[in-house]
């Protein structure tokens, strides 16, 4: 039997105990995670974001969008009645990392796809206060600069090795969906084929040219979209 | 530290055994009261881990003898205030549009449910008291209508929007980009032309030779003279009321590359009910016909 004091005085023997505690409680909730097959529900319609939206994600992350917003429906009347079906593990699996949030400055943007227009999304964006008076979101007019597009293969591929099944065709047409997915007037079958239900077009208002914008407006409209909840019921998302 | 438990002499106490440097401790143990409450919660949490889900496995998790869930609780929290709501509600997906404006109980329903879903998902675009905003986000509290005011017309708008790309019976129109049909010259005729029909053209000359240009390419969706045509959605040039500004520039602007308003579809996002609701509702906020 191990005395206190000996514990006490030995600071390896201290550490090494210490880790076998902290181990026994780390290895009780998170393996049975992996190994449990129903921890992510089983569901149609989830897919990998295209090109755009997914560099529209990395624009979502690199403003901080997820310090004021959640992408969370949490299963309560009041978040029911506001913002739609509550949200499904499955349908952030492919989000590394996943972007549930934790505080809502603004409101949840789970199910905020095709909700509003690109129009107002647009201006909304440049100016917040022009549509909503008591809004304190900032402005994010400067994203209607040039999206960066020379590295989205990279994006796609780094995602790939974590296990998100973007295939070899995905990554090789990565740039030509990027600029279909914002080209009202593109040839959009191959993007739908790879990516079903993507909202296409020009979400920024200038077909023109890939800004920043398009990215995040794309990201935007395909949020909570990708299920369809006339077939999802408890028991078929019981985890 | 040598752990050796002595009686305080001072305080009669006994000490915790421990000393550093000389100086030893008096051991006051938690009230009675409060250590047999700890024990007690301990004690609960265990009868509380065997009727609810809790301990992970490896194939699952104990789902408890009472076999709740979260995801069933909120199925049946939510059926059960939908069955509160139900009687009302049946009887306004029942009734005609004009049968609820008529019938004072359904009247006041839907005006209280049409104002919070207005507030949810339309004050966005159109505004909390349905005043519009600037930048072509029209105005639902006057009487001027694009596509039209009568409670069915609200009710086509509503379920299926307008310009969308999710529904196929959406409202539909496009005005062409005439910067690539007319001289600069021609569009800026025009625009003068308009800026005539509320009486504040200052060219006589140049809105003259807008009108001729008018009557071929415009009348069929703005009117003959500016009404509006809401058939196709063309919004009346007439009145003081612009969605993208009336000023002459703004107006060759529109002309030049018009923007239009796009609106998504709320069938299959709020339910035949609430849509009815806010049907009644967003006719009663000054304007419907």
């Amino acid at each position: 039997m191990l005395r206190h004091a000996t514990i006490e005085r030995n600071v390896i023997l201290l550490a090494v105990l210490t880790l076998i505690t902290v181990s026994i409680g780390g290895i009780v909730q998170i393996v049975p995670l992996f190994t449990i097959e129903t921890t992510i529900e089983r569901v149609e319609g989830i897919r990998p974001y295209t090109p755009l939206e997914l560099a529209g994600r990395n624009i979502y992350l690199r403003e901080g969008c997820y310090a004021c917003h959640s992408q969370m429906v949490r299963p309560f009347r009041d978040e029911l009645e506001r913002y739609g079906h509550y949200s499904l593990a499955a349908e952030s699996m492919y989000d590394k990392p996943f972007q549930w949030g934790s505080k809502r400055t603004g409101p949840d943007l789970a199910r905020v796809g095709g909700k509003y227009s690109n129009e107002w999304h647009l201006q909304h964006f440049i100016d917040p206060r022009s549509v909503v008076p008591e809004s304190v979101m900032p402005p994010y007019g400067f994203l209607l600069r040039p999206l960066r597009t020379d590295d989205i293969e990279r994006h796609l591929r780094a995602l790939q090795r974590l296990g998100v099944p973007y295939t070899d065709a995905m990554i090789a047409n990565a740039a030509a969906d990027l600029r279909a997915q914002a080209d009202p007037d593109g040839d959009h079958s191959g993007l739908l084929e790879r990516y079903p239900k993507a909202p296409t077009g020009a979400f920024d208002g200038n077909p023109g040219r890939v800004t920043e914008m398009d990215a995040l407006i794309a990201y935007m409209q395909m949020l909570g979209t990708l299920v369809d909840f006339a077939d999802v019921t408890p028991e078929s998302v019981r985890q | 530290m040598p752990t050796k438990i002595e009686k305080d002499a001072v305080t009669g106490k006994e000490t915790t055994g421990h000393e550093w440097d000389g100086i030893k401790e008096l051991n006051t143990p938690l009230p009675k009261w409060w250590l047999y409450i700890l024990y007690a919660t301990i004690a609960w949490s265990a009868v509380w881990a065997v009727l609810y889900p809790s301990f992970p496995g490896l194939s699952g998790h104990w789902r408890g003898t009472t076999g709740w869930t979260q995801r069933s609780a909120i199925v049946q929290q939510m059926q059960a205030v939908e069955a509160e709501r139900a009687p009302m509600l049946e009887r306004i997906r029942a009734a005609a549009l004009d049968e609820i404006r008529r019938d004072p109980d359904l009247l006041q329903y839907a005006m209280a449910g049409g104002r919070v879903a207005f507030a949810d998902n339309c004050a966005a675009c159109h505004g909390a008291g349905g005043e519009g905003r600037p930048g072509g986000f029209p105005n639902l509290a006057d009487d001027s209508w694009i596509w039209g005011g009568t409670l069915e017309d609200i009710h086509v708008t509503i379920r299926h929007g307008i310009r969308n790309t999710q529904d196929p019976e959406a409202r539909m129109s496009l005005m062409p980009a005439y910067g690539q049909i007319l001289s600069r010259q021609e569009i800026d005729d025009v625009a003068e032309h308009v800026l005539s029909l509320t009486g504040r053209s200052t060219d006589a000359a140049s809105a003259a030779r807008g009108a001729t240009i008018y009557t071929e390419q415009c009348v069929a969706c703005h009117g003959e003279r500016g009404e509006g045509v809401r058939a196709q959605g063309g919004p009346a040039l007439n009145d003081a009321i612009w969605l993208y500004g009336g000023a002459k520039r703004e107006i060759a602007a529109q002309i030049a590359n018009p923007r239009m308003g796009v609106m998504p579809p709320w069938q299959g996002r709020l339910d035949e009910a609430t849509i009815r609701m806010l049907t009644v509702y967003v006719h009663t906020l000054g304007g419907g016909e």
